[in-house]
């Protein structure tokens, strides 16, 4: 349908993003929205390139993206954005975590990790830029790095009337709670 | 309730909901998640079995003795399962009986992309395809219905797109079913000749039954929309077709495949001006329409290899696409998956890349990535158990042309459980001398950490004899038989040194567990705990690039000064790198 927006989130296996998507689909989904949400699991997972893809909206049919078809990306990962930018709208939104992770021919000394990525990329489209890592390192731990970008990605997409942090006490061990929702808070302050 | 949930959750809750009462499977991607949520249920017996073969014929028991009996596995399992399937096509069932079939469409954790639709027909059993997670769910409550009313088992096919998307799905209550009463059937399940005749003449009987079935059900339905347009088509890519055509097409929606309706598609041809069959990988549904006389388009446009989306049934169809930002897509450096940091696989495989003139074997799981740079330490990678027998051959030939090359298997814990013991028999019995390596990281790990025979519990959780392997491998007749540490260098170097010199066949269990193992209390006890991490002084290191060689994802070689460094979050402290260097440059911290 034509009031489908979409939500396009990417990384490396191991970042995160599956439960950045499980918050924010169950977000939209208690909001009234019909939601699809789309993830690849197995070989992929292993330090590989991820994707999860999130689409909402009055009824959803297709579960995964269209090239040219996302509302926003948000990349977990700063190289990783040139690897899926041609899914984002030409008039959509970049949020990019200022967070480099080598792949193997990088740590292999076989390919260099690429120069000036955010200013390439913020010389196409519209592009914020945060650094998740350090904002959850203050915080305490570094792995709450993917809820500072999914503040980030909620005050992008303009989702803030969801009680979020009802919907991360949901989803999240009890433990982990407080230092989950400061880091949303973070990210949402971020950008 | 909603609940978001993925496709392989609602199965399990359909699972839950038909009243199922036993369950069978083997992990495999993209099916593994079905028993695993199935498993959460009390009322339902959940069991992984060895291999497919094992699940669908203990499933299929399960159902005789007059349980609801659900099994599941990915594409290529159903190769494995094809004997107890076709056969189970003439008996048909007792208590309702469903198979799921997860097909990999973009072969995304698979080594091929076979359409297993083609199976329904070729064994004549029913077939079913959900597009969304709420018809998952149905679709196995009305596949138990189907499957004990008409006496068939039901194919639930399932692709990728449908198991790992979530949707929203309305749950229900359980239906407690009783078990149905034994009842001996000699003509009807024991399929010698004589029987398995009559048993045919049945099935073509009950296959006219459900065409009636099929094109009577609202399964199989019609949405009127202008009529310019008319789309046939099934699965996810009917959601791709919604998604690109919306309201300016009619559909035919199929959800129950096979057989085919072939009366209401002759009635939904004849209203629409263009027929178009929308289908996913290869042309299932188009073929038989043609066949039947129907003028439609179907894979003279729409790719018949690789996974479908909105963007190709758009491109094919109307020969546009979305206008997109323009930039060099060749900029991104490739990120292919690696071992883990701390893999014990690397460990063995860092040892034999260091053997010359051998041929190696390799299987289906984690350790498949040895393959690739820069252990490079793979040839072949087939099906599962084929690194065992495909050894043989191999090295039968090079005897045959007194070539000394030697050949290696390599091949994981629940891989040999799975379909290695019978290879390695072939080996033994058939005055084989190849090096069969057992990689025994104690789970099944590729699918997401599987519990198996060897590792001493359950898919509901109960403790249970942990099956040792050497006394199995002693068992099939081998002689030479040697369990190692792959994390000690010295130890598994020797150890192929030992397996070379030998003119015999050999074995050698690696056994240590996978990096990201939640370790059990017998893990502890045998391995103890790591800690720490290593660190590179770069003083003593001379850039020699040996760890760099490793592939190790948490060691990096500092062009600038040309060092090796290692990322301590990264690093799990396996001393892999320690014990190569040749400098001493690396230490363990933090422990």
């Amino acid at each position: 349908m034509k009031d489908t927006k979409n939500i396009l989130l990417v990384g490396v296996g191991g970042q995160g993003t599956i439960l950045v998507s499980k918050i924010l689909s169950t977000g939209l989904m208690t909001a009234g929205y019909d939601v699809k949400m789309s993830e690849i699991h197995g070989m992929a997972q292993r330090g590989g390139s991820v994707s999860t893809q999130v689409r909402y909206g009055s009824e959803v049919f297709s579960p995964i993206i269209g090239i040219g078809e996302a509302d926003i990306l948000v990349s977990f990962e700063t190289m990783e954005t040139l690897r899926w930018l041609e899914y984002l709208k030409p008039d959509g939104v970049v949020v990019i975590n200022d967070f480099e992770i080598a792949s193997a021919p990088i740590l292999m000394g076989k390919a260099d990790y690429p120069e000036g990525i955010i200013e390439l990329i913020k010389g196409k489209a519209k592009t914020k830029v945060i650094n998740a890592g350090e904002t959850a390192e203050k915080l305490g731990n570094q792995k709450v790095m993917n809820v500072v970008l999914l503040g980030a990605l909620i005050k992008s997409m303009n989702l803030t009337d969801i009680d979020w942090e009802a919907v991360i006490k949901s989803q999240v061990k009890e433990k982990f709670i407080d230092i989950n929702i400061k880091a949303f808070n973070a990210g949402m302050d971020a950008v | 309730m909603k609940v978001l949930m993925t496709g392989n959750e609602a199965v399990a809750q359909g699972a839950y909901e038909a009243g199922i009462h036993f369950a069978a499977a083997y992990p495999g991607t993209p099916s593994t998640e079905i028993l695993e949520n199935i498993a959460l249920r009390k009322e339902i017996t959940a069991e992984w079995a060895p291999n497919e073969k094992v699940a669908v014929e203990s499933a299929f028991g399960a159902s005789l003795a007059g349980a609801r009996t659900l099994t599941a596995m990915k594409h290529v399992g159903l190769n494995v399962a094809a004997d107890p399937f076709f056969t189970i096509g003439y008996t048909g069932v007792n208590g309702g009986m469903v198979l799921v079939s997860a097909d990999d469409p973009g072969l995304h954790s698979s080594q091929n992309e076979q359409d297993n639709r083609y199976y329904a027909r070729m064994a004549k059993v029913a077939m079913l395809e959900p597009s969304n997670s709420q018809e998952c769910k149905d679709m196995v409550i009305r596949a138990m219905e189907i499957s004990e009313k008409y006496d068939v088992l039901v194919m639930l096919r399932m692709t990728t797109r449908v198991c790992h998307s979530k949707s929203i799905v309305e749950t229900g209550e359980r239906i407690e079913v009783p078990v149905k009463p034994y009842v001996k059937n000699a003509p009807k399940y024991i399929m010698a000749p004589a029987n398995a005749k009559a048993a045919h003449v049945v099935v073509e009987k009950k296959l006219k039954e459900l065409e009636k079935f099929s094109n009577e059900t609202e399964l199989n339905y019609i949405e009127w929309n202008d009529k310019k347009i008319g789309i046939i088509s099934a699965g996810v890519a009917y959601q791709y077709a919604k998604e690109v055509f919306g309201k300016n097409a009619s559909y035919l929606k199929l959800g129950f495949t096979f057989p085919l309706p072939m009366e209401k598609i002759k009635k939904f041809a004849e209203e629409v001006e263009t027929l178009y069959v929308v289908e996913e990988l290869e042309p299932f549904m188009e073929e038989q329409i043609k066949a039947a006389g129907i003028k439609c388009i179907g894979k003279e446009k729409i790719p018949n290899t690789w996974e479908l989306n909105p963007d190709i049934v758009k491109k094919s169809i109307f020969g546009t696409e979305n206008e997109v930002i323009d930039y060099d897509r060749t900029l991104a450096v490739g990120r292919p998956p690696t071992l883990c940091a701390g893999c014990p696989h690397r460990a063995f495989y860092y040892q034999l890349s260091k053997k010359k003139n051998t041929m190696v074997t390799g299987d289906i799981g984690c350790y498949t990535l040895g393959g690739a740079p820069p252990l490079n330490s793979m040839d072949t990678c087939v099906c599962m158990g084929a690194s065992v027998s495909m050894a043989h051959g191999a090295k039968k030939v090079f005897e045959r042309n007194n070539d000394d090359k030697r050949v290696v298997a390599v091949i994981g814990d629940s891989t040999f459980f799975h379909s290695g013991m019978t290879s390695l028999l072939d080996v033994v019995f058939n005055k084989g001398n190849t090096i069969t390596c057992i990689l025994d990281n104690r789970i099944t790990a590729m699918t997401g950490h599987q519990d198996n025979p060897g590792t001493g519990y359950t898919l509901q959780g109960d403790s249970t004899d942990a099956v040792q392997i050497e006394p199995i491998v002693r068992a099939l007749g081998v002689k030479n038989i040697k369990t190692v540490n792959p994390m000690n260098q010295a130890e598994m170097k020797a150890a192929l040194n030992w397996a070379y010199d030998l003119n015999e066949p050999s074995v050698i269990i690696s056994r240590y567990p996978c990096a990201l193992k939640k370790y059990s209390k017998e893990d502890l006890e045998e391995f103890g705990p790591i800690q720490g991490y290593c660190e590179v002084d770069e003083e003593t290191c001379i850039g020699c690039k040996i760890c760099v060689g490793t592939g190790c994802p948490a060691i990096v070689f500092k062009k600038d000064i040309k060092k090796s460094s290692i990322n301590k979050f990264q690093c799990v402290g396996c001393e892999l790198c320690l014990q190569l260097c040749p400098t001493k440059a690396i230490s363990k911290v933090g422990e």
